[in-house]
């Protein structure tokens, strides 16, 4: 359709994923604090004890600060579809952008509604009204991450639509399909209980810091208490999900569970790698191992992806070459059908331009049998299929390594709290503390997962991303790159000093936070 | 129910959709032009405190209603939604900035370990507060004198100048509905803090910001309206789609459109009475026929902007390309989806005036923002 610089492609790809980055370093504590938030509130509520509602405070000071540079971030991401991705914007805008609006309307509002009620209605509003605001606030950052991942879940399992060749864009057929694609459940479940585990190693972690300090003794147990509580419940769940997202990602996106495992080859009882160090050099058809060192469960991929230990699981050279054994179509021969679709379809748009009836009709027709690879026809490559296989794999098992050390983190946690002997094991506060940057990293590691292991493609199959971009100069993409990376660091750097200095402070302050 | 309706009536439902929220926008930027006033109308730390805690109740309330008019603007409009974000690019993205620096300033002003000090977080505020609002008007202004861009035959879009978007400063009339909007804003804040705020000093120094710079928002007003009804404006032939330049098109949609004219004007006397109530009586009420005049109007002149067979967005750079709810709009059936969606909308703006009512019932004095647990 048009040439793109591929320098804008990469600093257009590089400022979304800067934003997304940043952003996602605030909302995961933002979906799971404004729960335990409602949970201390309601037991205030319930019990009428003031304690509680001092703590409450405490944390809900904590969320506030969390919950402005989220905000701050937030917006940049939705106006960026627009200034930096205008083609894809205009190719799948017709679906895409309703799950934004209805994330608008539905659950913008209801935050920054009751978001006030909440920090300044103690006084103003009855008890039980600030509580149902507390929980309406929490329910709105959730259902706003709801209509968000039906939107991301639409871009990485496309449903409910056709390529209309009139309007030379994709458009919504079934508005139920993308609401109920399994793809965004998935993703939702996944990427909220993930939030709610931050919170609670959030909570852990500022309250360990207390017991080692010897400060704040009875707010921190009880604090920890709760999260641990949450924490284990959630995190049994996070895994769970976990699985039937990778179970969806081996249905609809078999080249990221090839990245993700780093399988070059296909396999029948295809193995899990626990553990692993992934050879550089290695190339696509080279015949060397890909592992330098590894750790690996026989069967437990077959398992995962497809419930059945003798399932064949693709590998990146089965589905960049194609398996006529296994029935995959390999990528050279998508695009030469995608480049037919493309062809076809300047040439309808000429003919009917022209008034050619006949030759539009044809055309359409080369077009509709071919439209499926469309996506692939912009490809220039059929290697441009692989992701980025190391980061896709080392973001996946950090990912789950650390998700599997939180759960035994919250089980020890708790366990010592019920027994009262927590604070008589100084190395499980010391974990508690530390497993807060763990527990961001395994966040922005599964997003890293889920958004390079997916490339090249911002529609998958559909629209690689090279045909996504705005096409303004590259110049200028760099610029504004530059100028949200000084801007958001340094926000970022006022936000963990703020925070910093209010957990210093602490809860005996909470009146004035 | 919306399958009974055309195409055509359905995309006119989402441009009214659309323009109600620019409307609910521009009311709710009194926040910025609170921000605006800082210094103006606060000479003391209490005093500062008051105008940053009486506006911080609001805020998110403003920025979440420019939020979702980009979102609605992408789910009814993607063609607008990719070829003015992606083709004024600095201009978009000046405005970002602008409010990204607002989303934190107010949580973090007076917050110790803060980093860059009070005063800085203060800067921000009146950064989003003038040239964020000046921008905002500047871009709204290129609907009416247009854009440089060309949309192809496959709906893609590319700005024609280097500039991306910057050129529109260039125009006098885009400048001046930035600062008219600019000084609106100024206005309604006045008048807002009038409403909510008991503190005398204040109050004085409002109803002042409104006896002298009520003339210099007329002034403005006045030049906009009149170039806006004597310009050319952009029509299309519904049945053929080309588009052709029309002396006076806005003017004579009003004619064309009484009803809009009728809202128009009667906008325009509310916002004056409201002005009047603040400057020349004792009222704490003027923001209310003030807020309604501003909601009429800036609805009224959005309504006569797309309707009528006019180009919204005219293209400067090629007459052909230019964008009206016909061509830009996403397809009958999304349309139809997102309409039923929008039966939300009474409910959430009823909840938004029940939580204004309890949190309004009681005006603010600096003895409630020094005792609150979370004054900003």
């Amino acid at each position: 359709m048009q040439h793109i610089d591929p320098s804008l492609i990469d600093w257009s790809r590089a400022q979304f994923a800067l934003t997304a980055l940043y952003h996602w370093i605030f909302v995961p504590l933002t979906l799971g604090l404004t729960f335990i938030v409602a949970i201390m509130e309601t037991i205030y509520i319930k019990t009428g004890n003031e304690w509680w509602k001092k703590t409450t405070k405490f944390w809900m000071g904590l969320l506030a600060i969390n919950f402005a540079i989220g905000l701050a971030t937030g917006i940049i991401m939705e106006f960026e579809f627009g200034t930096n991705w205008s083609n894809y914007s205009w190719i799948v805008g017709d679906i895409f952008g309703a799950p934004l609006a209805i994330e608008g309307l539905m659950a913008f509002f209801m935050e920054s509604t009751f978001f006030a009620v909440m920090f300044f209605g103690w006084n103003k509003v009855s008890k039980r009204t600030h509580l149902l605001s507390t929980w309406l606030v929490a329910i709105g950052s959730n259902l706003s991450a709801l209509w968000i991942l039906i939107a991301n879940g639409w871009m990485q399992h496309p449903v409910g639509m056709h390529f209309n060749p009139d309007t030379a864009r994709n458009e919504m057929t079934d508005f139920w399909a993308v609401v109920f694609n399994p793809n965004a459940y998935s993703k939702f479940l996944h990427t909220i209980s993930s939030g709610y585990v931050l919170a609670s190693l959030f909570v852990i972690a500022i309250s360990s810091w207390y017991l080692l300090k010897k400060r704040d003794i009875q707010f921190a147990k009880r604090s920890i208490m709760v999260a641990a509580s949450f924490g284990l419940m959630v995190s049994l769940f996070n895994l769970t999900t976990g699985d039937e997202s990778a179970r969806q990602v081996a249905l609809n996106q078999p080249m990221k569970l090839a990245a993700m495992e780093g399988l070059y080859k296909g396999q029948k009882e295809a193995e899990i790698v626990a553990f692993g160090i992934l050879d550089p050099s290695k190339t696509l058809k080279d015949d060397k191992e890909p592992f330098l060192i590894k750790f690996a469960i026989p069967g437990g991929l077959s398992l995962l992806s497809y419930h059945s230990f003798d399932a064949y699981v693709p590998g990146i050279e089965d589905i960049v070459y194609g398996n006529k054994a296994h029935h995959i179509m390999g990528a050279a021969e998508k695009m030469q059908q995608g480049k037919k679709a493309v062809t076809a379809l300047k040439a309808y748009k000429e003919a009917k331009k022209s008034g050619n009836a006949k030759e539009a009709e044809k055309q359409r027709a080369i077009f509709e049998a071919n439209s499926k690879y469309m996506g692939y026809g912009y490809l220039t490559s059929p290697k441009q299929t692989v992701p980025n296989v190391p980061l896709t794999f080392y973001a996946f098992h950090t990912m789950v390594g650390f998700g599997t050390w939180f759960i035994l983190l919250f089980i020890i946690i708790l366990y010592l709290t019920m027994t009262n002997e927590l604070h008589a094991h100084r190395w499980v506060l010391w974990a508690g503390v530390w497993s807060l940057p763990m527990g961001y990293i395994a966040q922005e590691a599964g997003w890293i997962t889920a958004e390079v292991g997916r490339q090249p493609w911002a529609i998958q199959d559909m629209l690689p991303v090279g045909m996504a971009t705005s096409n303004i100069a590259s110049g200028s993409v760099m610029l504004t790159f530059w100028m949200f990376a000084i801007l958001f660091t340094a926000l970022l750097i006022a936000e963990v000093k703020i925070m910093a200095t209010q957990i210093n402070i602490g809860p005996k302050e909470a009146d004035h936070v | 129910m919306f399958n009974a309706l055309t195409t055509l009536q359905l995309q006119e439902y989402w441009w009214f959709l659309t323009a109600l929220l620019a409307a609910l926008f521009v009311f709710m930027t009194f926040v910025q032009g609170g921000q605006s006033l800082l210094w103006t109308l606060a000479k003391t730390e209490t005093e500062r405190d008051i105008i940053v805690n009486v506006l911080g109740r609001k805020w998110e309330l403003t920025f979440t209603t420019l939020v979702m008019f980009g979102g609605a603007l992408f789910a009814s409009f993607p063609l607008f939604y990719a070829t003015s974000f992606g083709g004024a690019y600095y201009v978009w993205m000046a405005i970002l900035f602008c409010f990204i620096i607002q989303a934190v300033a107010y949580e973090y002003r007076k917050k110790p370990g803060n980093v860059f000090g009070e005063k800085t977080y203060e800067v921000f505020l009146f950064i989003n507060g003038s040239l964020g609002i000046i921008l905002v008007g500047t871009a709204l202004g290129t609907l009416f004198t247009g854009g440089h861009f060309i949309v192809n035959d496959m709906h893609l879009s590319h700005w024609t100048t280097k500039t991306y978007g910057l050129e529109a400063v260039l125009s006098f009339f885009n400048v001046a509905f930035g600062f008219m909007l600019f000084f609106l804003a100024r206005l309604s804040a006045a008048l807002y803090f009038i409403n909510a705020v008991d503190d005398t000093s204040i109050l004085s120094r409002a109803r002042t910001v409104l006896k002298y710079e009520s003339w210099i928002f007329l002034i403005l007003f006045l030049y906009v309206a009149g170039s806006i009804l004597t310009m050319n404006g952009y029509t299309y032939d519904p049945q053929t789609m080309i588009v052709s330049v029309e002396p006076m098109k806005f003017l004579h949609n009003f004619e064309a459109m009484p009803l809009l004219a009728i809202a128009f004007g009667a906008g325009v006397l509310l916002l004056l009475a409201g002005l009047y109530m603040g400057t020349y009586t004792q009222s704490d009420k003027g923001i209310w026929p003030a807020g309604m005049g501003i909601v009429l109007t800036v609805t009224s002149l959005m309504l006569v902007l797309g309707y009528n067979h006019t180009a919204f967005y005219p293209s400067l750079s090629d007459m052909q390309s230019s964008l009206t709810i016909e061509n830009s709009a996403s397809s009958r059936y999304t349309l139809i989806a997102m309409s039923y969606v929008s039966l939300l909308v009474p409910f959430v703006l009823g909840y938004i005036v029940l939580v204004w009512r309890a949190m309004n019932r009681e005006k603010i004095t600096a003895d409630e923002v020094k005792n609150d647990p979370h004054h900003y």
